[in-house]
């Protein structure tokens, strides 16, 4: 009989949720290993290449659902690597939504004022910086400007980019080439590895099940480096304690595929899905009025004509971040580039009288590319995605070779979520159609649904047992030494960007991860400070990889 | 890899029908049927919408077929509720109108229609080979005059196939932030 390999912890996925519990339990003497179902790419390795096969496909996922897609990061470093880097915090006002609750959604240990100081490790760490206005491209301008001059304000975003790095190329999808995206490439990865932590790519994390002893088997497959319908072997760790950290897409499923060996799982494992109450919608700027109402020039004449060029986005309007308004009513509205490829399908023709999202006037809108506009609204949902039975394998069926799969996600967007989707396209279309300055209209939700590159909740932390999976230390309800730090943790939709809030929650809770691990005799310590930001080159991966 | 295509000259014909009613082009030759030719620069079609379908990274090869078998006996019902005399010298959906075949795609693609997700698939992937070309390296497709790559106006990297903006910004403030706004750049 062979040996099975032992740790003290596994972490599976090696994003904000995996990557920081990683490195503090490595530098406080645990031995930690990290399971990462994507490839280990090296920074020249990152492609500017829509080419099926580059790094776009590589490290990128796409979910489709039953009335919502996820798009997720799937290589080291998760949504870090493929991430637009926006890192507000979240308003004061989310932490008291109580959703559909009739009670607050999040623990009574957390509020803005109680996570400030775990928001601030976090900033010090990737590093967050702030924009000023000399930073902000195009795009960004442009927004402000139709902003301002429809009554409303527009904010720099902070953000985890290097400015002096950055090449404003766009390709922040598919991996910084530039090593200017401040990835966990770049802080609390090399930090864990330097520690003596292990990370292994390409294996995908199926199910546990629990040792006789009171720790848990980890069962992983070896998936193939290039077609990830493929595996290459399956493999077994034991450990004290896993810390489940492979987003809010995929955590609950392999929870879900453990329930039979574990144990009924709480009831919140696999429901309240949160999209982060996402939408967007395109605009065609008309040049000529971008020049004449808000007096813009590129420095030649034109106007704008830029929507290729930048950093994903960078300026935010938080008029409707008011904590007078109703719930549901909440939401900031972010200037956003989405390239081409995927999502320029979803772009209605604002105006279109026949087809609006294929046919003659799809092709008129795609003519003026460079003129378009994406707004990115992040509302408050309503948490009504539930995860239906776990495919074989994985979150997902693998329809291609990379990227994309089909998996259980069932989400049908209630009055709520519906209402306050409705007031951002009407605030979108008063800031952006004003005076004929453009034309606009919400992506189609009528094909693949709603869509999220912000996953959240399905397995989230909170107080009453019935409606959250997690104790407020992260700890999986009637299953310890299970500990979910990643985006499904979070309660509910913050109506901003989410990563630097999944990162803060994540550093608050190893505290608690690190005495879990020592009562269950783990020699480990807490206090290690988080990486200082400074170093400049991404991690490559080791050669033999 | 060498781009394939579907080998069957009927599923050829009518997957390309298909793209051109996506992103509609001009005919390749008078006599060019697949293509409606309602348009007069090239569309998904001369864009590698095929190209992009058969490629064995999306694991749809095997399906076309099907998929081409499948439209044409959509378009041969349609055709009959609406009492057409298709032209029997090509596959049924080829044999529609440009319009016609646009009210059929649009009922393909209808949320209530139980195929949705494979028709929706296929459009996809034509949207794509038009305006991102994923079968080709884009700065080759670039150099060689992508049509799709062309028409929306994607600039060409440097020399060095990466892309850099040096001149990025208006370098103004264009609006006042939130009053709200604490010291970190957040909203409060
Ligand atoms: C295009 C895009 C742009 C974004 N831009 C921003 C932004 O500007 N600001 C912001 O705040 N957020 C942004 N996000 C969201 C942000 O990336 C996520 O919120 C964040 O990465 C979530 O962290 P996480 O730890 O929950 O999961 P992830 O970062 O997704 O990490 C999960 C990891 O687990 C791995 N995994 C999954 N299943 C398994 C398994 N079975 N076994 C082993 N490993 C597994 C995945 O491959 C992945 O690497 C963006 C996301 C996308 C897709």
């Amino acid at each position: 009989m062979t040996s099975i390999e032992q740790t003290d912890v596994v972490v599976v996925g090696s994003g904000f949720g995996g990557a920081i519990p990683a490195y503090h339990l490595a530098a406080g003497g645990a031995r930690v290993v990290v399971l990462e179902r994507g490839p280990w790419l090296a920074s020249h390795e990152f492609q500017h290449d829509f080419l099926l096969g580059s790094s776009y496909t590589r490290i990128f996922d796409f979910t489709v659902g039953d009335g919502m897609s996820v798009l997720a990061g799937n290589c080291v470093g998760g949504g870090s690597v493929v991430y637009f880097a926006t890192m507000p915090r979240a308003p004061r006002f989310v932490f008291d939504r109580t959703g559909g609750l009739g009670r607050r959604m999040w623990p009574s240990s957390i509020d803005r004022d109680t996570l400030d100081p775990w928001y601030d490790v976090v900033s010090d760490a990737l590093p967050v910086t702030e924009q000023t206005w000399d930073d902000v491209p195009f795009a960004g301008g442009l927004f402000a400007a139709a902003c301002s001059r429809a009554g409303r304000t527009a904010n720099p975003v902070p953000s985890a980019i290097d400015k002096t790095l950055c090449t404003n190329c766009n390709w922040m999808m598919a991996g910084c080439r530039f090593d200017a995206k401040r990835s966990l490439l770049l802080n609390y990865l090399p930090a864990a590895l330097a520690h003596g932590a292990r990370i292994r790519p390409l294996h995908e994390v199926q199910r546990l099940t629990r040792t006789p002893t009171g720790g848990y088997q980890v069962h992983y497959d070896v998936v193939d480096d290039t077609d990830y319908r493929l595996t290459r072997g399956t493999g077994v760790i034991e450990a004290k304690i896993v810390v489940l950290a492979a987003g809010a897409g995929a955590t609950p499923v392999i929870l879900q595929r453990s329930a039979g060996a574990l144990g009924t799982m709480p009831p919140a494992v696999g429901r309240y899905f949160s999209g982060n109450g996402e939408r967007l919608n395109t605009a065609v700027v008309d040049e000529a009025r971008a020049r004449d109402l808000l007096g813009l020039d590129r420095g030649d004449g034109t106007a704008y004509e830029a929507y290729q060029i930048g950093r994903g986005p960078c300026v935010a309007t938080w008029d409707k971040l008011d904590d007078s308004l109703p719930e549901y009513s909440r939401f900031s509205l972010e200037q956003l580039y989405f390239p081409p490829g995927l999502g320029t399908v979803l772009a209605q023709v604002p105006g279109a009288t026949g087809p609006t999202w294929f046919g003659r006037e799809k092709k008129e809108m795609l003519r003026r590319w460079r003129s378009w506009l994406t707004v990115f609204t992040m509302s408050e949902d309503d948490n009504e995605g539930v995860f239906g039975a776990p495919p074989q394998r994985g979150n997902a069926e693998r329809i291609a070779q990379q990227m994309l799969g089909r998996g259980s996600l069932r989400y049908d967007p209630t009055e709520n979520t519906l209402r306050g989707w409705a007031e951002s396209d009407a605030e979108v279309r008063d800031i952006l159609e004003r005076d004929g300055l453009a034309r606009v209209r919400p992506w189609t939700n009528d094909q693949v649904g709603a869509y999220t590159v912000h996953p959240l909740s399905s397995c989230r932390i909170g107080d009453d047992p019935a409606t959250s999976a997690l104790d407020d230390r992260h700890e999986l309800r009637d299953h310890p030494g299970i500990f979910v730090t990643d985006g499904s943790a979070v309660p509910g939709a913050l109506t901003v960007n989410p990563a630097l809030t999944i990162a803060a929650l994540a550093e608050r809770a190893v505290p608690g991860l690190v005495r879990a691990a020592q009562r269950r005799g783990v020699a480990v310590s807490y206090g290690a400070p988080s990486p200082d930001g400074t170093r400049t080159r991404a991690l490559p991966p080791p050669l033999a990889a | 890899m060498a781009a394939t295509t579907p080998a069957d000259p009927a599923t050829r014909a009518t997957l390309e029908a298909f793209a051109d009613t996506i992103i509609p082009g001009v005919k390749r030759s008078p006599d060019d049927r697949a293509i409606a030719g309602v348009e007069d620069d090239p569309g998904a079609v001369q864009a590698g919408a095929l190209e992009v379908l058969a490629d064995p990274a999306l694991g749809l090869a095997e399906a076309l077929d099907g998929m081409a078998g499948l439209l044409n006996m959509h378009a041969q019902n349609h055709a009959r509720a609406g009492q057409h005399i298709l032209d029997p010298a090509v596959p049924p959906f080829v044999a529609l109108d440009f319009d016609t075949r646009t009210a059929l795609v649009q009922e393909l693609t209808d949320p209530s229609h139980p195929e949705r997700e494979v028709w929706f698939g296929v459009a996809l992937f034509c949207t794509m080979a038009f305006d991102s070309a994923p079968h080709l390296p884009t700065a080759e497709a670039l150099a060689q005059g992508h049509p799709g790559l062309s028409l929306v106006g994607l600039r060409r990297p440097d020399a060095d196939g990466l892309w850099r903006f040096p001149h990025f910004s208006y370098r103004r403030r264009l609006a006042s932030v939130h009053p709200h706004t604490t010291a970190t750049g957040s909203p409060a």
